[in-house]
């Protein structure tokens, strides 16, 4: 027996087979099951100077809960998560852990040996948690102080989950009937099941956080109304607004943005039309525009809804593509093709206002910018039409205005986004922000440490008024 | 929390009006604004205009037409019941100025959205001429509290059992040629029309040459109503605009209306089926 070649790397995840799992909208990751989580955990070195506690946005102490988990003490790793982090169970599904804690893991860096599974433990507790039934942490006395929160995606609801557990009165207030944000309409319930968002949503929930739902600031109140009732405010609406390309025959019928298409997918369960009233367009060929995870999971969406040809068109190479490269694998895998240095010049359409295809232009990088990216140039000549019956424009979000342009006296930049300082202090006293709204369209756990920075802030700003 | 109703009534044949006990948002409504509203855990989100708000009794009214699977859905809840989901006020309320005489066009179901915007023209000093029409006198409602929101009531029906036999659009131009004519006393100064799209596009047709400003408020399909899908892009003078944010209220004369009726045409083949289950 060779452990020590054993040792260098961890179990591979189970998953739906590509063959199955295209045909149904189930998770594909199926999760470490105990023995498999006892194993990885054991091949934790438990550093003296743990590098990847700072690889963590919201500073979750890695060693101590994987160590417990060694230690086979679950319920012990389960109080470890949640007393820094309250979605667990999310992170440990979309976090992109290789950029970060995992990145930084010393196993990772000795010759032919893998980082340990962070993100794969993370869910094997918060899933084992939650089939045993959560525990409430304790809360501090009431500090008779209260905070609004508008949005209850990442940023909002790590934000009130902290500001909860510290004692405040916290109220959350989102625009759509459901909480979660992104993670219920953008994320694909294949890779983040509604039901673990649910229970996580709950477990805020007992913390004494107040949710209400239809509720759009800007309209039912303005920033400075919640400011009448509340001490503090925070903002963590996020980047919720599409961009599309500005080409013609965008407005063909069939051409949908990532966000309408993945919200009627993901939010109303259109894949379940008609015992779910939102209807979608399966279409036969579909085409996505864009390389971020957004773009993998509409692409992966569309195959599961039937289109016969899933087509992934991007102005940049493989190496460029800004999705994590374990969700170009699944997308590769359940069939979805890459038409990479692509880049489309307009959407073509029938006499009935109905997309056709697209003319694309192919492309070549040339030497990297002062940014260090490589610009893509069109190659003249090479123009090309694509069959498609749906196009789906995954470009990218802007900030939603509708709080901004209420609120005077908050500054905003270039773009829309929030100006707020590290700790999430905006321009206006008692107003805080954090999140895509602040930084432009980022990642679920950097959107959650800037909830949880601003909940320190919040808290200590309280303290001083 | 779910939405209570307070009141439910069919108005005229096949339409409804509901009045929905919703305090936050009757508080804020203005005339123009809509609501995004779902029926329960399998509904979809549709948009619609509130036709009456009252922030003393917390209450909204709404006035709807059965059509699809939802409508006929929301048809079929009695006074008492409940609405899972309403958001709003959303979209921009509608411009209330003294403007000096404005004419106010309802068409069909759009009565029920002219008639705020009617009122509060009227409150704000203007002198409001308003014509409603609809297909056949038995379908048109709301002629009383027309009447009362406007300086002067034209009647249209297509068959000729109520008012003038003919479209709304004969007595908008009617009107403009007395006011070109008439010297200042019967001068337009805007004219605002909601109703069916073919309607609208007409109206706005029959003004462009007299350079009236128009506005109209467009209804497409819609899913979060806030700005983040994209559903209901509208072409307006070249640009594209989301209904749900940037109106709904347009300048009548710079919409692209083709697009808007192939745009609410998409799903007319599973709005086909979704109603099937209810045919038999």
């Amino acid at each position: 027996m060779n452990t020590e070649s054993e040792s260098k790397i961890r179990p591979e995840m189970a998953k739906q087979l590509p063959s199955e799992r295209r045909y149904n909208f189930s998770e594909v990751a199926l999760g470490y099951n105990r023995g498999e989580a006892v194993a990885e955990a054991k091949r934790c070195l438990d550093c003296k100077k743990p590098l990847c506690i700072e690889g963590c946005p919201v500073g979750v102490d890695i060693p101590l809960f994987i160590r417990q988990i060694a230690e086979e003490d679950f319920d012990a790793a389960a109080r470890t998560l949640k007393s820094t982090n309250s979605l667990p169970a999310i992170c440990g599904r979309v976090c992109p852990q290789e950029t970060q804690c995992e990145a930084v893991c010393i196993l990772g860096k000795k010759k032919d040996s893998d980082p340990i599974a962070i993100g794969g433990l993370e869910r094997f507790v918060a899933d084992y948690e939650m089939k045993k039934g959560v525990t409430i942490p304790e809360i501090l006395e009431s500090t008779g102080r209260s905070v609004a929160v508008v949005g209850a995606g990442p940023a909002g609801l790590t934000a009130a989950a902290e500001l909860a557990k510290m004692g405040h009165a916290v109220t959350i207030f989102e625009s759509l009937h459901s909480a979660g944000g992104v993670l219920v309409y953008g994320i694909p319930e294949f890779r983040l099941p509604k039901a673990i968002v649910a229970a996580e949503v709950d477990f805020i929930r007992k913390l004494g956080v107040d949710i209400c739902l239809n509720s759009v600031i800007g309209k039912i109140d303005t920033v400075d109304e919640l400011l009448e009732e509340y001490d503090a405010v925070f903002l963590g609406t996020g980047a919720g607004l599409p961009l599309f390309l500005g080409i013609d025959g965008e407005n063909l019928n069939g051409v949908y943005s990532a966000n309408e298409f993945l919200t009627r997918v993901n939010l109303m369960k259109a894949y379940l039309f008609p015992e779910f009233d939102t209807p979608i367009k399966k279409g036969s060929r579909t085409i996505v525009v864009g390389g971020g995870n957004v773009a993998m999971d509409a692409a992966r969406c569309a195959i599961r809804l039937g289109s016969e040809e899933v087509t992934i068109v991007y102005r940049r190479g493989e190496d460029e593509l800004p999705a994590r490269a374990e969700e170009v694998v699944n997308a590769k895998e359940e069939g979805v093709r890459f038409r990479l240095l692509t880049n489309p010049i307009r959407i073509l359409g029938d006499e009935n206002n109905w997309v056709t295809g697209m003319e694309c232009i192919n492309m070549e990088l040339c030497e990297p910018d002062e940014s260090g990216r490589c610009r893509p140039v069109a190659l003249s000549g090479t123009e090309h039409n694509i069959l498609a019956d749906i196009v789906i424009i995954a470009i990218g979000t802007s900030p939603n205005p509708l709080v901004s342009m209420t609120t005077p006296g908050l500054e905003t930049a270039r773009y829309g986004t929030i100006v707020a300082d590290e700790t999430g202090a905006t321009s206006k006293p008692g107003v805080f922000a954090g999140g895509d709204i602040v930084t432009g369209s980022a990642t679920v756990i950097s959107a959650m440490g800037a909830g949880k920075v601003a909940a320190r802030a919040i808290d200590e700003y309280l303290g001083r008024v | 929390m779910s939405f209570t109703i307070l009141k439910k009534h069919e108005l005229v044949p096949t339409v409804y009006l509901m009045e929905i006990a919703a305090p936050r948002v009757a508080k804020k409504a203005m005339p123009g604004q809509f609501v995004i509203l779902r029926i329960g855990e399998h509904g979809e989100r549709i948009p619609l205009t509130i036709a009456d708000f009252d922030a003393q009794t917390g209450t909204i009214t709404l006035i709807f037409q059965k059509i699809g699977k939802t409508t006929r859905q929301l048809a079929s809840l009695a006074t008492g019941g409940s609405i899972a989901d309403v958001a709003g006020p959303l979209g921009k309320p509608s411009v209330i100025e003294k403007f000096g005489t404005v004419i106010c066009v309802g068409g069909g179901v759009g009565i029920a959205p002219i008639f705020p915007i009617a009122r509060a023209l009227k409150s704000a000093g203007n002198r409001v001429i308003s014509i409603i029409g609809a297909r056949s006198a038995d379908i048109l409602f709301w002629e009383d509290r027309m009447n009362e929101a406007s300086s002067e009531l034209h009647i249209t029906t297509d068959d000729g059992t109520k008012g003038r036999h003919g479209f709304v659009t004969e007595v908008v131009q009617n009107l403009l040629e007395r006011g070109e004519h008439g010297g200042h006393s019967g001068q337009i100064d805007r004219v605002i029309a909601i109703g069916p799209p073919v309607m609208m596009r007409a109206v706005a047709g029959v003004t462009k040459p007299f350079g009236v400003k128009t506005v109209v408020s467009l209804n497409p399909i819609m899913v979060d109503g806030t700005g983040m899908c994209g559903a209901c892009r509208v072409l307006v003078g070249g640009e594209t605009k989301f209904a749900c944010v940037d109106g709904p209220e347009f300048d009548a004369h710079e919409v692209d209306y083709t697009l808007l009726m192939s745009r609410l045409a998409m799903y007319l083949p599973e709005e086909k089926e979704a109603l099937e289950p209810y045919e038999h």
